[in-house]
């Protein structure tokens, strides 16, 4: 039997809010979205949902005493927790350069962990 | 030291909408642009907003602040512009005469043909808000909470509750339960989320933080530390629904009420404000009241999207530099003349030289002391001598006229300034 | 070995600060403790801020006598001690003409009291001098010798003044118990251990009921503390440049409307008698009798432009007045005691105490001399307490030519009220240093403005941490339990 889920959309700022008609996990339509990507959010938020995230790791000799780092591409959802536990790992040494590679291929999700700017070493 | 004592556009403040300003001002031709921030780095509050969702508009990239920042901050840079750190303007004037105080360059008055305000926005807080109770440490506005925790590496709190559904409010939610704090609920008066619903998704939902809309907050527990507040549900004039009171134990308030432009130094300099946006009045090149002062981003009202607040700020500059420009042709159309050795005055003080090229311009000065003598009137560029005239003396009981003739048209042109001197033949 | 002092007193309010200011000029050692991390923590810095003319105790009353000779001292105070005083003077305003008469009665309760400078005006010239006030005013009581101050800073001013001259101040210091010798106190028992004297004055303010009574004084004298609620507003919004009185009624002065030396317009107080002492909480009803009441004064004011609003406790006491035929059962207490030795007793100094905080001291040296001390002034004495620069209120030129000496004088800190990295560190360092937020917020009236510390709170955090060289995690908002941070971000355990 088909049913109705409802999304907000958070492809965009916009957040549409998005009803998914579905029937066995295959989604059957999609209203209530403005562009092409709401088709794709509500593909993925059903069958993949993915975040990106932003946290901050130690930085030695730093300007500031934390970098603030970002994953390249949206990792899977229930992945986060391990994945925060990952780059809390991370202890770096400054300077470093916007969006050097801080952490590869985070839990084998072939997903970089990125510098979300230039840390210049303390004066 | 600074390098100038005049610039062509002095932007006040670095965030988004300065930057942005500051870029467009020397594309559109402007010189010397100076930006000035107060911080120890250029950026403003993007710096301590880590989260990603910024330049989907503009770079069509999924950014972080500090990484939206620096996109702009390096394209500025590469255009030669000025920047002060660590220096807060403490006042600007309506002639636009800008008074800054720092460790590095002291206390200095500088000059800009044109201004552009990007001061950005401040927190509402606690008291705007009129929530009674003791005044126990443990409430920060969101954005002071996300500045030690992202920027300076502290946590200001263990068990947290959240007042008000603002995107900042409900981002720091997110951010303390990634760094280890529990959010115990976000509260909002209103009937409906008055931040992002996207933020609602990423940042509530997702992490089980519940949003309790219709909800305020009734008092503050705690002398020294806060140890609960007192949640209450509203009705729709926001009055206590009696019964529905509830203590919450928590160590920390946040507070994520609004924003509301800062506009203390536009007041200074004459600038009007719309009691409604709490910003400057402006016109469509972000014009304000006072001529030659500009204003963009939040300092004019609460963006949403950082997005549009650099677009504010391309077009602010793009104004000022063109306002700047004009004020500065007009000012090379005119060449001072000035009264040299033994001359008291001269009238006129200046000459617009495009005059010259038309008609005749009399000089007329007084001596500073008689000369019973031959003398010449020279009027002079500092090196080449352009015309003179012979007197057989001069007192200055009598006037002395010296006539620049259409002919010296080449000579004046060329000429920064025109010195008067009266010397013995 | 226990330290040995002549005078200790408890308590470091205004008058406690201006009694140890007082001692201080004589020969003898004298020992100021205060339970909490700062100085003025109680009533003396929650108030209205005002020197008041003396029109309203009760004529023949102690608080009448001492209200008008203090109010007498505050220009040569404010000269000596370099704090902000201004006599701007004060009206008690009528509204509709049924009030008139009560401002006339009050007219002549000051004359009785010796007030001088008072005058009687008109609801036309009350208009004109303030235009907005309530429209329907029928005249007003004019005293010209009102004045408004910083209560916090002259009590910060008095208490350096005395440790310039020798005096001790211990903080975070409560008193526990008194030593005694048969009827004769030789000794005060302290969180941080005892220490031993000839005298000992109760100046606790708030707690000198309990004082008292733990030296067996007046068993039957109680402190109600009375809390008054107050609203402040954003000087660039509300601009109410002149002192205004409601008239009196059996509560008390009234709910007022004034400026304040920063240019803040503040109303308040309300006046509930309350029965905890450390209740320093604003209630929603409280504040809203508050604004009810300012309303009635200023109809236009609007609580949009409110920044802030704070309570503070009043040491309400059941004293009788000594004056044969005066009935009076609110009065000051200001005596030493037949039944102990050694004990100089002070209770219910309510407003306006504040004001007569100088002629209290003066008072207390005085009966101390008749009590046989022989005061021999110190060769060095020194009156004179030096004032701080105040970048916020100095000329261009002034902050140039501060900044080239002294830097640090040039970053600004508190971008509302302009407060720099010179003032915060030379409050640190003063001879009551500054230890806490708080207490540089109190002294330089940084985070006061619009954004309420949002700014400046992160950045004074580090600046504490830097010069008093302890870790940013123990800096405090007001002393112990009062921690800004928990932990450093990336420590998580597990």
């Amino acid at each position: 039997m088909a049913e109705e889920v409802n999304f907000i959309c958070t492809a965009c700022p916009q957040g549409c809010a998005l009803t998914v008609l579905m029937e066995n996990g295959e989604v059957l339509g999609v209203t209530g979205n403005s562009c092409k990507k709401g088709l794709d959010y509500a593909n993925a938020e059903t069958s993949d949902p993915r975040r990106m995230v932003a946290t901050t790791v130690k930085i030695r000799n730093g300007f500031h005493p934390l970098l603030p780092v970002y994953t390249e591409r949206p990792v899977p959802k229930p992945m986060i927790p391990q994945v925060l536990a990952e780059i809390r790992k991370v202890e770096l040494e400054a300077p470093v350069v916007m969006k050097t590679v801080v952490l590869e291929n985070v839990l084998g999700t072939g997903i970089n962990v990125l510098a979300s700017r230039s840390m210049p070493a303390k004066k | 030291m600074l390098a100038k004592q005049i610039y062509d556009v002095v932007i006040v403040g670095s965030g988004p909408g300065g930057v942005a300003a500051a870029i467009e001002a020397k594309k559109a031709g402007a010189d010397d642009v100076l930006i000035i921030e107060r911080d120890t780095e250029l950026g403003g509050i993007l710096l301590q907003c880590i989260h990603n969702g910024f330049g989907l508009e503009l770079l069509k990239e999924d950014l972080p602040g500090p990484g939206y920042a620096q996109h702009f901050i390096e394209e500025m840079l590469s255009l030669h512009v000025e920047v002060l750190l660590n220096t807060m303007v403490m006042d600007i004037t309506p002639q636009r005469h800008l008074f800054l105080s720092s460790k590095e360059h002291g206390y200095v008055e500088i000059e800009a043909r044109s201004i552009v305000l990007a001061m950005g926005c401040r927190e509402r807080t606690r008291a705007q808000i009129r929530i009674p109770g003791y005044r126990p440490n443990g409430i920060y506005t969101a954005g002071t909470a996300q500045r030690w925790v992202n920027v300076e590496g502290y946590m200001p709190g263990k068990e947290v509750v959240i007042l008000g559904s603002g995107d900042i409010g409900m981002i720091m939610a997110r951010r303390l339960t990634f760094e280890g704090a529990h959010v115990e609920r976000v509260l909002e008066i209103q009937s409906y989320l008055s931040g992002l619903s996207r933020n609602l998704v990423q940042c509530l939902q997702d992490y089980d933080i519940p949003l309790q809309l219709n909800h305020t907050i009734k008092r503050i527990l705690g002398k020294n530390r806060v140890e609960a507040i007192e949640a209450v549900q509203v009705d729709e004039k926001w009055n206590f629904v009696p019964g529905t009171e509830e203590i919450i134990p928590c160590d920390t308030l946040l507070l994520s009420v609004g924003l509301i432009p800062e506009n203390e130094l536009s007041r200074k300099a004459g600038v009007k404000l719309d009691p409604i946006t709490s910003g400057p009045y402006v016109d469509e090149t972000f014009q304000t009241n006072v001529p030659g002062i500009f204003a963009a981003g939040n300092v004019v009202h609460v963006y949403d999207l950082v997005d549009w607040v650099s677009e504010a700020g391309f077009s602010a500059g793009k104004s000022a530099a063109k306002y700047a420009i004009a004020l500065r042709n007009a000012e090379a159309r005119y060449t001072p003349l000035v009264a040299g050795k033994n001359v008291r005055y001269v009238v006129p003080h200046k000459l617009d030289k495009s005059t010259l090229e038309a008609e005749d311009v009399r000089l007329q000065m007084r001596v500073t002391r008689p000369i019973e003598q031959p003398v010449w009137v020279e009027v002079h560029d500092g090196e080449n001598l352009i015309t003179r005239k012979a007197e057989r003396y001069v007192r200055p009981g009598e006037m002395v006229t010296v006539v620049l003739k259409t002919k010296n048209y080449a000579d004046v042109a060329k000429a920064s300034k025109l010195t008067i001197d009266i010397n013995p033949r | 070995m226990q330290e040995k002092y002549d005078y200790i007193i408890i308590g470091g309010g205004v008058v406690g600060c201006m009694i140890a200011r007082w001692l201080s000029r004589y020969e003898g050692k004298v020992l100021l403790i205060e339970k909490e991390a700062d100085v003025g923590m109680g009533c003396s810095s929650a108030n209205t801020a005002i020197v008041h003319a003396g029109y309203d105790p009760l004529p023949g009353s102690l608080k009448a006598r001492m209200n008008v000779k203090g109010n007498a001292m505050w220009d040569t105070l404010a000269g000596e001690l370099n704090f902000a005083f201004e006599r701007r003077g004060d009206y008690v305003v009528a509204i509709g003409d049924d009030e008139l008469p009560l401002v006339h009665k009050l007219m002549d309760q000051g004359k009785k009291n010796g007030v001088p400078g008072m005058m009687m005006i008109d609801g036309a010239e009350m208009r004109a001098r303030e235009k907005n006030i309530n429209p329907e005013t029928s005249g007003a009581l004019w005293a010209s010798t009102g004045g408004i101050c910083d209560p916090f800073q002259v009590t910060v001013a008095a208490g350096e003044n005395a440790v310039m001259n020798g005096a001790k101040v211990l903080l975070n210091t409560a008193f526990q118990d008194f030593i005694m010798e048969g009827k004769r106190i030789i000794g005060v028992r302290t969180n941080r251990g005892d220490f031993l004297c000839r005298w000992v004055i109760n100046s606790a303010g708030i707690y000198s009921d309990d004082v008292m009574h733990k030296a067996g004084v007046r068993p039957e004298f109680i402190i109600k503390p009375r809390k008054g609620e107050y609203y402040i507003f954003d000087r660039a919004d509300v601009s109410i440049d002149n002192v205004l009185f409601p008239v009196p009624s059996a509560k008390g002065k009234g709910i007022l409307v004034t400026t304040t030396l920063h240019e803040n317009t503040i109303a308040g107080p309300n006046g509930t008698i309350i029965e905890d002492k450390e209740d320093t909480s604003s209630t929603k009803e409280g504040l809203e009798e508050v604004a009810a009441g300012a309303l009635k004064l200023v109809p236009s004011l609007n609580l949009r432009h409110s920044i802030a609003n704070f309570a503070g406790l009043r040491p309400m006491g059941n004293g009788p007045c000594k004056t044969p035929g005066v009935v009076y059962n609110n009065d000051y207490i200001i005596e030493i005691p037949e039944e102990v030795q050694g004990l100089v007793n002070l209770g219910g100094i309510e407003s306006p105490g504040l004001t007569s905080a100088p002629a209290i001291a003066e008072e207390v040296v005085d009966m101390l001399r008749d009590a046989g001390e022989k005061f021999v002034e110190k060769k060095d004495w020194d009156p004179i307490r030096p004032g701080r620069p105040r970048f916020r209120n100095m000329s261009h030129k002034d902050r140039q030519l501060l900044v080239e000496m002294d830097p640090r004088f040039g970053q600004v800190i508190c971008r509302c009220e302009n407060i720099t990295e010179g003032e915060i560190i030379a409050e640190i360092r003063a001879p009551i240093p500054a230890r806490t937020y708080d207490a540089i917020k109190r002294r330089t009236w940084l985070g006061t403005g619009r954004c309420q510390g949002g700014f400046d709170m992160t950045r004074v955090v580090t600046i504490l941490s830097r010069e008093l060289g302890i870790s940013p995690l123990e800096v405090t908002k007001r002393g112990t339990g009062s921690e800004y941070l928990f932990r450093q971000t990336k420590q998580v355990e597990g």
